[in-house]
């Protein structure tokens, strides 16, 4: 690539790009919306030349469901929207994740709901991120900060996909993708890669959904010569619809045995000044670098405080948080919506310390002062 | 051996599908029977095709059948495939659909499928009404027709499937008939190796949940019945309107050569290429 290795000006959304890219997307197809276009206008202009293929499908829906079928073609394969249009991938977003195809979608958030706030950033989707496709089902969501992250949460987003054989939502917001930032973008041979597990044993052998010790099946491609059948319906180690209870609980089981066995892979954050920190604050996306100058000055200002942003939303990062929360004498959580983090963090909190919310909901980003405002009252 | 055991033996998938979901006389076995036929004639080897269904009692054909299969969520079949296609140009993908899922909860899929016009077959198993979920009035039930949902009768105009897919662009429709079961193999063959978007529209019946509502019989009646409105294209162009209200026409309603979409697609990437090493 020549781009690669060099130092560039990107905005979020195109540092996107060139992550999918150097971690093997080589199928994007998308609908136009605000503030995630230029992922897709990118795209359009990149892929072909790597070999790939971008195609703009009628809707998100459609968008999702060319995404899945080119996975499952053996594409490492990718879709970006925003919260219209992430709402309508919630349908395929389930299928994905109960008929394990890899796949990756970015949804830049705007305020919401519904049409919203299309220009305005907002942190509105972080429970429907965890929680929108119907039924009970594990996800992974990740929150780049900068634009560099955008790089490498892309790249973290297929390794994570494809190793795991879920979709990987990477969770950006309005100010992350339109910031423009120096970046270095890495040479290829320092970007690690993973490749799914695809079968190796004769096609007569092969059980498509077998459970493994990961927990994860190898995968075969349409065309591979293992031909298998893929639905929407709870399958047995086959593929083919079941109905049983001793085939439906260990499928479902073994869905969320194959994430939560690898916290340790996927549970990322990123600890500032926490050392001896006695006011904590979780913060994520753009409001982390808010957070990062407000925990600095506040440090000047002889204030104990620290950060941990969180860079894995979920499966949420309890065990990378409980040390803290059972010594700070306080955590504020700084977030762009009434509290979608803040709920978590609650939830697991469970009387440990005091946990405080600072929101802003009306499109503009919380700054370093209104955050460092909050710190020195605490 | 029959013949036709052989197909059953060679491409029916054996272990743990049968018996299959469908009602006694249903339609759908013809279908999958003609698209058998229709595959073996072709001579794709199994690893080759991709059959691809939505949701309803047509969707699970795929199940059955012993190639590269998915059964997807409902209406978006022809999405998943436009994937498929896209990323493997060699695949043959067909694509299997009812008539509420094709042209209701997919309806904006299935006119953008064939206006795009990739190398997909799409069989379109018409059969006026939601089977499985009990027998509501779909977008092709007939005006004025009985269903759980239009007790007091349809009041909607019913989508005519074939002609909505020429007038969106397909390159290649055709419309038969459960019934005219060995112009069916036919179609669904000229289908397959067309190159470009085709579209085979199958009149089928539902008795269990259109055929009682509407006192139009079992199996056989309703099979009657198809043989009664059908007609052929070249027969229907010499009839009246008058002689033509409430029959089929039957036959391949259009057939053009349009570009392909993935040959297209190809120039593009090449292209793309020779700029980037040009630009260095």
């Amino acid at each position: 690539m020549s781009d690669t290795g060099r130092v560039m000006l990107l905005q979020g959304n195109e540092a996107v790009v060139e992550g999918a890219l150097a971690a093997g997307c080589r199928f994007f197809a998308g609908y136009p919306i605000t503030p995630a276009t230029e992922i897709s206008e990118v795209m359009s202009v990149r892929l072909p030349a790597v070999g790939g293929v971008f195609i703009q499908m009628e809707d998100e829906i459609a968008s999702l469901g060319a995404v899945i079928g080119a996975s499952l073609a053996g594409a490492k394969a990718m879709t970006a929207t925003s919260g219209p249009g992430f709402s309508l991938m919630q349908e395929n977003l389930g299928f994905a994740v109960i008929a394990e195809v890899p796949c990756v979608i970015v949804n830049v958030m705007r305020g919401g709901p519904s049409t919203g706030l299309p220009t305005h950033v907002s942190q509105g989707d972080v429970q429907q991120a965890r929680w929108g496709t119907h039924g009970d089902h594990p996800i992974i969501v990740l929150a780049p900060a900068t634009t560099r992250e955008c790089f490498d949460l892309t790249v973290l987003a297929f390794n994570l996909s494809e190793k795991f054989r879920i979709p990987v939502i990477l969770l950006s917001d309005e100010v992350v993708a339109h910031t423009r930032e120096k970046i270095t973008l890495p040479h290829p041979r320092e970007v690690e890669v993973v490749e799914r597990l695809k079968p190796t044993m004769p096609p007569e052998w092969y059980i498509p959904y077998e459970d493994t010790p990961r927990g994860v099946p190898p995968m075969a491609s349409f065309g591979d010569g293992y031909r298998y059948h893929v639905t929407g319906l709870i399958h047995d180690v086959r593929g083919f619809p079941t109905e049983r209870p001793d085939e439906i609980v260990p499928f479902l089981d073994r869905l969320f045995r194959k994430i939560h066995q690898h916290l340790h892979e996927i549970c990322r954050v990123e600890e500032f000044l926490t050392e001896e920190a006695d006011l904590l604050v979780v913060a994520y996306g753009s409001v982390a670098r808010s957070a990062k100058r407000a925990v600095r000055e506040a440090r000047a200002r002889g204030v104990k405080a620290g950060l941990v942003r969180l860079i894995t939303l979920w499966p949420f990062p309890r065990r990378w948080l409980e040390p803290h929360l059972r010594r700070v004498r306080a955590v504020l959580v700084p977030e762009l919506n009434r509290g979608q983090i803040s709920r978590e963090v609650s939830r697991i909190n469970q009387g440990l310390t005091r946990v405080e919310k600072l929101n802003r909901i009306d499109g503009r980003l919380l700054t370093p002062e209104e955050i460092l405002g909050r710190l020195m009252k605490m | 051996m029959p013949e036709f055991t052989k197909l059953i033996h060679k491409y029916l998938r054996h272990e743990k599908k049968f018996p299959h979901v469908w009602c006694p006389g249903c339609g759908n076995g013809i279908v999958l029977g003609a698209l058998i036929r229709a595959i073996d004639r072709t001579g794709f080897s199994k690893d080759e095709i991709v059959l691809v269904s939505g949701i309803g009692c047509s969707g699970r054909m795929s199940v059955y059948v012993d190639f590269n299969t998915l059964h997807t969520t409902h209406g978006r079949a022809l999405t998943f495939a436009t994937g498929i296609k896209l990323a493997n140009p060699r695949l043959q993908v067909i694509v299997v659909m009812g008539d509420g899922d094709a042209t209701a909860i997919g309806g904006n899929h299935f006119i953008h499928a064939a206006r795009r016009n990739l190398n997909l077959t799409a069989l379109i198993i018409n059969n006026q009404i939601y089977g499985m979920t009990g027998g509501q009035y779909s977008p092709t039930t007939p005006l004025g027709a009985l269903s759980s949902t239009s007790l007091y009768g349809n009041l909607e105009q019913p989508f005519a499937i074939a002609e909505l897919a020429v007038a969106a662009g397909a390159a290649w429709v055709g419309r038969s008939t459960v019934y005219h079961a060995s112009h069916l193999d036919q179609l669904i063959e000229t289908a397959i190796r067309k190159k470009g978007f085709a579209v085979v529209e199958i009149i089928s019946h539902c008795h269990t949940q259109y055929g009682r509502k509407n006192k139009m019989g079992g199996p056989a009646d309703m099979l009657r019945w198809q043989k009664e409105v059908a007609v052929r294209l070249e027969k229907a162009q010499t009839m009246t309107p008058e002689q033509l209200r409430g029959k089929i026409t039957i036959g391949i309603l259009t057939d053009r050569d349009l570009p392909s979409y993935t040959r297209e697609y190809r120039k593009i990437q090449q292209a793309a290429q020779a700029a980037l090493k040009g630009g260095g």
